[in-house]
């Protein structure tokens, strides 16, 4: 067992990680722990953009950007988060900007923005151009950026180092535990300040567009600790994934233009009920939802579960005269397939290589796909873990940001471009933060065991020697989480899908681990990992069951409309010997009352 | 869905002397991944099966390997890509193997680092953004793409015969500096490039361009940075 001491650790290296890793050893010895290198982070596969009211194209104010992400939550958000964060927008990007990312550029050489579903203009209620963008790798061009500036400021790096248990102590948090992934070798992690950003857990369902290091550790780990998880119940379903792959086909195609058809050629997001007014920009959790019904209806193409996104321009154009879609100055939006190859070069490259289909030429099919966790450990604005209902208790120097976080600014549904943006600011206020407890407080001194429940854990994991293979209790466990606890929602499903995750928690004891060894166990860490989509599972489908009302990522059949009388709060959701224990807390209202959600 | 022959480079430093292959006979359809054929193997025949993977979609750069040979990512290379019914599956080269498909990345990142791969402009930053023109985004559109996968530096022979050469990747990322407009180190790296180990290592074999997922024209970006040490003119 090696013992290290920093200041401030930062467990994750995505972009959240990275910013506040950036900010915290600006003042204080910071240390970025990461399973992962730094540039395999998934805030990689992050396409369309950034969200940010800089009105580069036409007239934005982040008040209407405020607005706009209250609504898209479904009113569950928490007012003072969201005026925070649409507020530190610009500024952010301009930083961002200032650390060489290179966005795509206006004719002036200013941002290029484009627009994305359920941002507009309040005045006029017309889409806004307010998503700052790189092509469709903006998510590569933030996580280069920040890599690249780390490098520059020195932070100091851990690499494929797996977090495995939080140290926690009566007076607060000591530190955490690693395992090295290349020797095997346990880690102690000694600070003031931890900051977990590991990042989402899509892949607890079968067809998500998240990468196989999605498995939600930080929120596992801290259920683990008696810290509540919030809002689990939303998880948001993307509407366009790569049919039967899940492969993100960003909103940025809708932004540009594309159409989605069904299987008789039918434009379904305008029809009443839809969004008759936005139609393909509406918010994410709605146009999937059209979607969902139009495939049960019998009107997914050729009877399959799939439905076309189509961006030919012969289309685009079609339509965009049929709206009477303008250019800023007034002309009418006409596009070329070298303009739609422009602006959308790795989604052409991602279905001529996965589908061997051109979307300049041939539409996409595609069917939603589990994207996106708005719910996450609980925090203020400044990354502190909230550990009640009142809001009154801080974990002492426990920090959670990014998407393993709940602030909450993304409420039931997180509007397109909102969670870069969420990446970044609240990266950076959580790394100020975390610094600045670390110069407030003394090392709280190391248990005198720190290690002993990681390697329980993992012992028991390496001597498991049953004959359940890993490989098929995840897939049980996708199979029914995208089966029941999916897009739609009812009582009997979910209650099905509950059971199933007990069933297989208890299979998952006896486990089969083939690889005994020491040095890059995946085999051994990947069972971890399965244990902690387990419990999230657990979690989720607990929180889901008790919600009886439909809002945002949670929409049941059994429970159509929204009950603002007895559902306007959030969750929270603990993990105990005996099940998922639930209470809920308050949501903080500033100038927005809830009205009915129209696109 | 057909017939394939799987045969795997194995090594355990734990327990084997020497590597060797492991071969595997199993049903694969058109569309299916190499990473799909490794999941496989590693959830229902052989979990001891080690190999480093995420996004599964091409951009988190983790699971570039030598796929018949050819350096590739293993979640970008669909079984209907491939010639015949046999694939085999080895490390990359040029950096030492640790366990099965997994190779000791820290040289590559090492050599990336050596080119001040950051962006450097000291001036007073503005209110807003700086401006810059689609023409001059564009001149390093290309090089900005790359996610440090490795494929192109383990596939040349110049870095396979002195890893002191900075090799391909690097090259790359130092191009995606000099030629931003906005940036001020452009001195700096072309100095660090002018050197033994620097771009001279470059034989224009054009293996880098070849391998590169990303579609990287990288012999082209290293020839404009040649170019540039040459003339010192950067237009």
């Amino acid at each position: 067992m090696k013992i290290h001491q920093f200041e401030v650790v930062v467990v994750g290296a995505g972009g959240a990680g990275l910013m506040a890793g950036l900010y915290a050893s600006k003042s204080a010895s910071t240390a970025v722990i990461s399973k992962l290198y730094p540039a395999r982070s998934h805030t990689g596969a992050a396409q369309g953009g950034i969200g940010a009211a800089l009105g580069n194209l036409e007239e934005d104010r982040p008040e209407w950007h405020t607005y706009d992400t209250v609504k898209g939550s479904d009113y569950l958000a928490d007012q003072d988060a969201v005026e925070f964060m649409c507020k530190e927008a610009p500024d952010i990007v301009y930083e961002l900007e200032h650390m060489g990312l290179p966005f795509s550029r206006t004719d002036e050489g200013k941002i290029a923005q484009r627009f994305f579903g359920g941002h507009t203009n309040n005045d006029t209620t017309k889409p806004v151009k307010r998503t700052c963008y790189a092509a469709d790798r903006t998510g590569h061009m933030i996580l280069q950026t920040l890599y690249q500036q780390s490098i520059k400021n020195k932070v100091q790096f851990y690499d494929e180092f797996q977090v495995l248990d939080l140290i926690k102590t009566d007076e607060g948090v000591a530190g955490i535990v690693a395992l090295e992934i290349a020797t095997g070798e346990m880690h102690v992690f000694h600070a003031k300040s931890v900051i977990f950003a590991t990042g989402g857990w899509g892949r607890v369902w079968e067809i998500t567009s998240n990468a196989f290091a999605y498995t939600g550790d930080g929120v596992a780990i801290t259920l683990r600790h008696g810290i509540p998880a919030q809002d689990m119940e939303f998880f948001q379903f993307h509407p366009t994934g790569i049919y039967k792959m899940g492969i993100l086909i960003t909103e940025g195609v809708r932004g540009e233009g594309g159409i989605l058809l069904n299987g008789k050629g039918e434009r379904f997001m305008e029809k009443e009920g839809n969004a008759p007014n936005v139609k393909e920009l509406a918010s994410r959790d709605v146009v999937s939802r059209a979607m969902y019904m139009e495939m049960k209806e019998g009107n997914g193409v050729d009877g399959e579960r799939y439905l076309y996104l189509d961006v030919t321009p012969e289309t685009v154009n079609k339509y965009a005269a049929i709206d009477g879609r303008t250019r800023p100055d007034g002309t009418p939006y006409v596009v070329t397939g070298e303009e739609i190859l422009g602006k959308l070069p790795d989604i052409i490259d991602f279905c001529e290589t996965y589908l061997g289909v051109n979307p300049v030429t041939e539409p996409m099919p595609v069917q939603p796909t589990a994207h996106y966790a708005m719910g996450g450990i609980p925090t203020d604005n400044y990354g502190r873990v909230v550990m009640d209902k009142d809001r009154k208790e801080i974990m002492p120097g426990l920090f959670a940001v990014g998407e393993n976080a709940c602030v909450s600014v993304h409420g039931s549904n997180r509007l397109g471009s909102n969670s870069l943006l969420d990446l970044v600011v609240f990266g950076k206020f959580s790394g100020m933060e975390a610094a600045e407890h670390a110069k407030k407080t003394e090392y709280i001194p190391l248990p005198e065991n720190p290690t002993e429940f990681a390697e329980q854990q993992l012992e028991a994991l390496r001597n498991a020697d049953g004959n359940e293979r890993l490989s098929e209790i995840g897939r049980e466990m996708k199979e029914v989480m995208f089966e029941h606890v999916g897009v739609f929602r009812v009582e009997e499903g979910m209650a099905e899908a509950l059971e199933k995750i007990k069933e297989l928690k208890v299979r998952f004891k006896n486990i089969k681990i083939d690889d005994k060894g020491k040095k890059f166990n995946m085999d051994l860490l990947n069972a971890w990992e399965l244990s902690n989509l387990l419990d999230i599972a657990e979690v989720t489908t607990a929180a889901a069951l008790n919600r009886t009302e439909s809002r945002g990522g949670h929409a049941r059949n059994d429970y159509k409309e929204r009950d603002d009388e007895n559902w306007m709060k959030h969750t929270l959701a603990w993990l105990e010997e005996d099940g998922v224990r639930l209470d809920y807390k308050d949501v903080v209202f500033t100038k927005f009352e809830p009205k009915k959600r129209v696109y | 869905m057909k017939k394939i022959t799987l045969k795997l480079f194995r090594y355990n430093p734990e327990t084997d002397t020497k590597p060797h292959y492991d071969t595997f006979e199993m049903e694969a359809a058109p569309t299916d991944r190499v990473l799909d054929l490794l999941e496989k193997v590693k959830g229902y025949e052989d979990g001891t099966l080690s190999f480093r993977r995420s996004c599964a979609h091409g951009v988190c750069g983790s699971c570039a390997m030598r796929v018949n040979g050819e350096n590739k990512l293993a979640c970008k290379t669909l079984m209907q890509d491939l010639k015949g019914n046999k694939v085999v599956v080895e490390p990359i080269l040029g950096l030492p193997v640790q366990k099965d498909l997994i190779v000791d990345m820290e040289p590559f990142f090492d050599n990336y680092k050596k080119v001040m791969p950051f962006f450097i402009n000291d001036d007073p930053k503005p209110e807003k953004e700086r401006i810059q023109s689609i023409e001059e985004q564009e001149r390093f559109d290309d090089t900005a793409k790359c996610i440090l996968c490795g494929a192109c530096t383990t596939s040349c022979p110049s870095f396979w015969s002195n890893d002191e050469y900075v090799g391909p990747a690097a090259i790359v990322n130092a191009h995606r500096f000099i030629f931003d407009s906005r940036d001020q180190g452009a001195s700096e790296r072309l100095e660090i490039l002018n050197d033994q180990f620097g771009v001279y290592r470059c034989r224009t074999i054009f293996n880098c361009t070849v391998a590169c997922p990303r579609e990287i024209e990288i012999t082209k970006a290293i020839g404009e940075v040649k170019k540039v040490i040459a003339t010192g003119n950067l237009e």
